[in-house]
């Protein structure tokens, strides 16, 4: 955990009361809802559908049960009773009223909680791995430096008016969960043969209308010089990014306009000059703010407890362990990843009752922290092993076991046409009928690894370019059109999908994931042969004659 | 418009001149980039103050010959989204030390002074009259800054340190 200090807590308050006044001139008539518009964007809220949206920030996706709690409150008091957890470690509040916003910030700003550049065109929340500190084989816990950028990129006074909006994310582990190749900056951990900590950074990943894949513009920046380099990199994309059109001023466009090496020597050039002391950061400082991530006193325990041996008589246990539990560093500890993926339910939301039932079971089971994911997800960083029988049942009862971690049925989805005023096609109710298709714990299982992603509209929050399955909604003709794509991936071996042909309807998507699926369960050449490894094998042409075959 | 100039509302001295104003005998003008530089040996000879009006999609290199003669330069916010001028504005101030009058024109709000003074502004044509004399009051709104600039306010990684080792003194 990282623990604010009255410098920090400053920040946050100020910012409250800056946009206080904000609103204030606002509902007064003072400011013009175009100028408005950036001001309450820098803020996170958006106009949707059907009200304001609310967005808040959980850097790194680590919190703590007094700020869940806080997030619980908000959705109670502020909003209809729940929240929704998006795929860059914010939550989203759908329906939230402008004059209570100042409000519901000031409740946050106790806790530690901001939603400061959650939108709009500035550098967004900086997001790690939701393992971090506990994963096996990490090379040192990443979110000291995600805090550290955060601190810098906060309030940015030359980067916070950008050509479009920035995203930043850090991995410490050879299996990259935090997606950095697709997102602004991509920043892997590295040592180098002197064993100092550096970055290789990575640049110009985004989905989106024109999607990409980041490349690598420097395989080696040293820790003390990764702020500077960030600047370099900000500073010629502040100048040079385009701002004549909203769909090609994302950094990817302009890494590709110019050509990596072209955009990396102008990088180059940019950064020795402002290579220097002042910013720089001394080892004195790196530790100052490491000394603020406070770790578990964990104890000594066995491997595997008499608890978890009992338990593994119980065949519903042992399905929930074998896709939620992960190994930990430690021994006899485990990392557990709670689906926010219900049969029937939209995915990544969880009601304000289960957050604060949550962050009880999390004080009692994990040190008092908790972990948000990209997948949507929640996770658990610290749970003792001989604890994992009692923390399912209490999980259970609050419908929060649903085991599909990992599986066909752990979809990530965007809000789509249910609340996004850009959406074309709906997005949460595809999802929620395929959890219902999938509902079979022992099909899903049978299928093993598979990620589904659903965006209802061109820009693709909902990753659908780097699903396994991916989908997008668009609108033709007035009607809800998909098109479906195969064999993207956002982890270390990142890659955009491939089309597989003509839209289909929203009757037809579900059955058309079934054929798919069905055509991975006949072609693959044993059972340990992975959906992707399939696809990876034979292309995409078995699944397109499937699909199209009777169409 | 009013502009701010020192923390206070003042009349501003410079006229503006287009791209083919004839030009006035005396007094201090304020002329755009493009004709600044085709006539500035002529500009700078007359009497009174000449600045420049500094468009944000050209690089300020161009005018570092001049900088120790020009008495401002005003740099552009077509709209306040657009954010170009901030990177001009410390470039100036940083890079090409230039100590004179860096202005904001365009659509400059309250909401940008901060960032704007800690991007080296120190002289704002501010749209509405309502945030020209909320000026002061706006300007001190923040009290944390998480970046170094050329503003040379403390950042808050700096304050720590401080603050420890103050701490440490006598331990």
């Amino acid at each position: 955990m990282y623990a604010y200090d009255e410098i920090d807590r400053t920040l946050v308050n100020e910012r409250v009361s800056e946009f206080r006044d904000q609103v204030k001139r606002r509902l007064s008539g003072e400011l013009t809802e175009d100028e408005f518009k950036i001001l309450r964007l820098q803020n996170g809220v958006y106009l949707q559908l059907h009200a304001y949206m609310f967005r808040v920030a959980i850097p790194y996706g680590t919190l703590a049960t007094n700020q869940l709690r806080a997030l619980a409150h908000v959705a109670r008091k502020y909003d209809r009773g729940y929240g929704h957890f998006t795929t860059r470690q914010n939550i989203q509040f759908n329906w939230i009223k402008l004059a209570e916003l100042p409000d519901a910030l000031a409740d946050l700003a106790k806790v530690g909680i901001h939603a400061m550049q959650t939108s709009g065109n500035n550098m967004r929340n900086v997001t790690s791995d939701q393992w971090a500190g506990v994963a096996p084989g990490e090379i040192e816990d990443p979110r000291i430096w995600s805090e550290l950028i955060r601190q810098h990129t906060t309030l940015h006074p030359e980067f916070s008016f950008l050509p479009r909006k920035f995203k930043i994310a850090i991995t410490a582990s050879d299996h990259d969960r935090a997606a950095i190749k697709i997102h602004d900056i991509g920043l892997r951990l590295i040592k180098n043969e002197k064993g100092e900590t550096g970055f290789e950074v990575l640049v110009g990943g985004g989905l989106g209308r024109t999607p990409f894949i980041a490349k690598t513009i420097k395989h080696f920046v040293h820790g003390r010089d990764i702020l500077s380099y960030i600047e370099a990199i900000l500073r010629v994309y502040n100048q040079y990014g385009r701002r004549d059109n909203i769909y090609k001023a994302r950094i990817k466009i302009l890494v590709h306009e110019l050509g990596i090496e072209k955009f990396s020597r102008e990088v180059e050039d940019e950064w020795q000059h402002i290579r220097n002391p002042s910013l720089q950061i001394d080892d004195e400082v790196i530790e100052d703010i490491r000394s603020r991530f406070t770790y578990p006193a964990y104890e000594k325990l066995p491997h595997m407890p008499d608890e978890l041996r009992q338990a593994a008589a119980d065949p519903d246990f042992e399905a929930w362990r074998k896709n939620s539990v992960a190994p930990h560093k430690v021994q006899g500890y485990s990392i557990v990843t709670i689906s926010l993926k219900p049969t029937g339910g939209p995915p990544g939301d969880a009601t304000a009752e289960q957050m604060d039932a949550l962050a009880d079971l999390v004080d009692k089971y994990s040190f008092g922290e908790i972990r948000v994911g990209h997948e949507q997800n929640l996770a658990l960083p610290h749970v003792a092993k001989r604890d994992l029988p009692a923390l399912w049942k209490a999980l259970d009862k609050l419908g929060l076991a649903t085991p599909n971690v990992n599986l066909i049925t752990d979809i990530i989805a965007c809000p789509g046409l249910d609340y996004c005023s850009l959406a074309n096609a709906r997005s949460i109710p595809i999802a929620q009928e395929l959890t219902r298709r999938f509902a079979n714990h022992e099909l899903a299982n049978l299928i093993g690894r598979l990620h589904i992603n659903i965006s209802g509209c061109i820009n693709a929050c909902g990753h659908h370019h780097v699903g396994h399955i991916g989908i997008l909604g668009v609108e033709k003709n007035g009607e809800e059109v998909y098109q479906i794509t195969i064999g993207g991936r956002a982890d270390e071996n990142a890659a955009l999908g491939t089309l597989i042909g003509p839209g289909v309807k929203f009757d037809e998507v579900a059955d058309v994931v079934e054929d798919i699926v069905e055509a991975y369960l006949a072609l693959r050449e044993r059972p340990e042969e992975l959906f992707m490894d399939t696809v990876r094998r034979l292309g995409v042409e078995p699944f397109k004659e499937r699909v199209y075959a009777t169409r | 418009m009013p502009l701010v100039n020192g923390g206070k509302i003042v009349d501003d001295g410079f006229a503006k001149l287009a791209v083919d104003t004839p030009l006035p005998e005396s007094g201090d003008i304020l002329v755009p980039a493009e004709r600044f530089l085709g006539e500035a040996e002529g500009l700078l000879k007359r009497a009174g103050k000449v600045g420049v009006i500094w468009p944000n999609n050209r690089d300020v290199a161009e005018l570092v010959p001049y900088l120790s003669k020009v008495a401002t330069v005003a740099l552009v916010f077509p709209t306040f989204r657009d954010g170009r001028a901030y990177s001009q504005a410390r470039l100036l101030r940083e890079r090409y030390n230039y100590r004179g009058e860096l202005r904001a024109t365009g659509q400059v709000l309250r909401d940008q002074f901060v960032f704007m003074l800690r991007a080296g502004f120190d002289a704002f044509e501010v749209k509405k009259q309502a945030d020209a004399e909320a000026f002061m009051q706006t300007a001190k709104r923040y009290s944390v800054f998480y970046q170094p600039t050329g503003d040379g306010r403390i950042t808050a990684l700096h304050r720590r340190m401080q603050l420890r080792h103050s701490e440490g003194v006598g331990t």
